[in-house]
């Protein structure tokens, strides 16, 4: 456990040690960005709508029946941008993208790709770690923006479509908008970028550390989402911690 | 990439160990190579050859011992870029996400930092002088070429670093033995116009004794000294007779 933290921290350091490097790769991080964001953008989508009006379909029944109509807005809006949006967005990314990473990092290690690579004198984690980890520090806080918005969209049509809740969507908007600040929607961001770098962190350490064969590549894989998923609620606690304590 | 009969570099290991959880792997290994040689490691599977060249390369630290390359401690060779080395793995070692060009430019474009303008023609020259089609397969992706063409791209791929030493692990493994005649004839060609020393390893009867300057025996990770394919072919020692004159129609009745 020790040694395993310390290797993803050791990771991590050599990372943001290599950021001046990063103009260089630039093509690659844009190339990576581009993959990211067209792999979980749908999936996303369809997710945070959902979460939404799950949240909306749940609270909203209760909350009117108790005359806290007005709260139904604000509840959709701080969960899904305070907790919501980055958790599961993460969470997908952690499946979706670190996956793919550990798995190319992985047969490039079985296959004798990154060797090749020390060979030429170049440094795997400039080549391949920073573009990916890069990309992922892009790509989760937009991702986590969009599904905020998805989120309270489809919060507020559950909301005007069900007839238990019925609330307009001007209703809904202008509660969410009375109970949200633009500091709830920067703790969902700060804890997205967060939870970026560790999946790229996480994900590329596994690759980078796999052994033996094409079975060893899908261990790899499995560990690596397990542990980041695992790391991602870790440390979302931990953040959220640190937001209450200063809030 | 001009052709050069100087730049190869003289290779001396002594007294090299490694051990593997406590099983020794390498033990005692002594190696020297002059500058612009073919030096051929052959040996039985598992005896250690390829470990013996992730260690020349610098993939791996040995627990004992010393490399030096122009008489220069390899870290240092390596870290201050003293000598160019390259390597031509057993099943290539080409990225697989990057076309043949791309490969090939791999080296010139991250290390050297050089511009494409710069980048193009070299890779031009490299892919021509293994034998391949610039036009027809510089932008084929790696999972399109054959075996043969996969080592082309390889040594061609060591050919844009301008190496001063190139390490080949078991070059013809795989291969028809049409197209690893053209391997080794490949192999020597790129020895000669280059002046680049060349470290073997293989099991490839045929190969050492048809392009070796000099061919050493590996053995339970211990290394016999270099001598000529004609001395070794008059060798009485029952181990190297043996690996020499196996395979023979008799050997599988």
């Amino acid at each position: 456990m020790i040694r395993y933290t310390s290797e993803i921290v050791s990771l991590g350091l050599q990372t943001l040690q290599a950021w001046p490097e990063m103009w260089h790769h630039r093509r690659k991080v844009i190339q990576c960005f581009y993959d990211m964001a067209n792999a979980s953008l749908l999936m996303s989508c369809v997710l945070s709508f959902f979460i939404g009006g799950v949240l909306a379909l749940q609270s909203g029944p209760v909350l009117v029946e108790r005359g806290l109509s007005f709260v139904v807005g604000q509840l959709v809006g701080l969960s899904m941008c305070k907790e919501l949006a980055p958790v599961m967005m993460a969470i997908l990314m952690a499946g979706r993208i670190g996956s793919a990473i550990t798995a190319e990092l992985g047969s490039m290690k079985v296959y004798q790709e990154i060797d090749a690579l020390w060979t030429m004198k170049i440094n795997p984690i400039h080549y391949l770690v920073l573009p990916r980890v890069a990309a992922i520090l892009c790509a989760l806080p937009l991702l986590v923006l969009f599904s905020i918005l998805v989120g309270w969209m489809g919060g507020g049509l559950v909301s005007w479509l069900n007839q238990e809740i019925g609330l307009s969507l001007q209703a809904y908007f202008s509660h969410l908008k009375a109970g949200i600040s633009l500091q709830d929607l920067a703790q969902g961001i700060t804890k997205s970028i967060f939870f970026a770098m560790l999946i790229g962190i996480v994900s590329c350490h596994h690759g980078l550390q796999t052994k033996g064969g094409p079975r060893s590549i899908g261990r790899s894989v499995t560990q690596s989402v397990v542990q980041s998923i695992v790391c991602i609620l870790i440390s979302d606690y931990a953040i959220t911690r640190i937001f209450v304590w200063i809030e | 990439m001009t052709p050069s009969h100087s730049k190869g570099v003289n290779l001396a290991v002594s007294g090299l160990g490694r051990s593997f959880s406590g099983v020794p792997v390498l033990s005692e290994v002594h190696l020297s190579v002059e500058a612009g040689s073919i030096c051929v490691i052959m040996g039985a599977s598992g005896s250690g050859k390829s470990v013996l060249l992730r260690h020349l390369v610098g993939l791996e630290t040995p627990d004992e011992g010393s490399i030096l390359y122009n008489g220069s401690p390899l870290s240092e060779a390596i870290t201050w870029n003293q000598i160019e080395m390259a390597i031509v793995f057993q099943q290539g070692g080409l990225l697989h996400s990057l076309d043949v060009g791309e490969n090939i430019a791999l080296y010139l474009r991250e290390t050297k930092r050089l511009y494409d303008a710069e980048v193009e023609p070299l890779v031009d020259q490299a892919i021509t002088q293994v034998g391949l089609d610039v036009a027809h397969d510089k932008h084929k992706m790696p999972s399109d070429l054959s075996g043969g063409m996969k080592k082309r791209v390889a040594i061609a791929r060591a050919l844009a670093i301008d190496p001063g030493i190139i390490f080949y692990d078991e070059p013809t493994s795989e291969l028809d033995p049409v197209t690893a005649v053209a391997i080794g004839k490949e192999i020597r060609r790129v020895n000669k116009d280059h002046g680049t020393t060349s470290i073997i390893v293989t099991h490839d009867r045929d190969l050492a004794f048809g392009i070796a300057d000099t061919i050493t025996f590996m053995a339970q990770g211990r290394l016999t000294d270099p001598q000529t394919p004609e001395e070794i072919k008059s060798l009485s020692d029952p181990q190297t007779r043996q690996f020499l004159h196996a395979g023979s129609q008799k050997d599988y009745l």
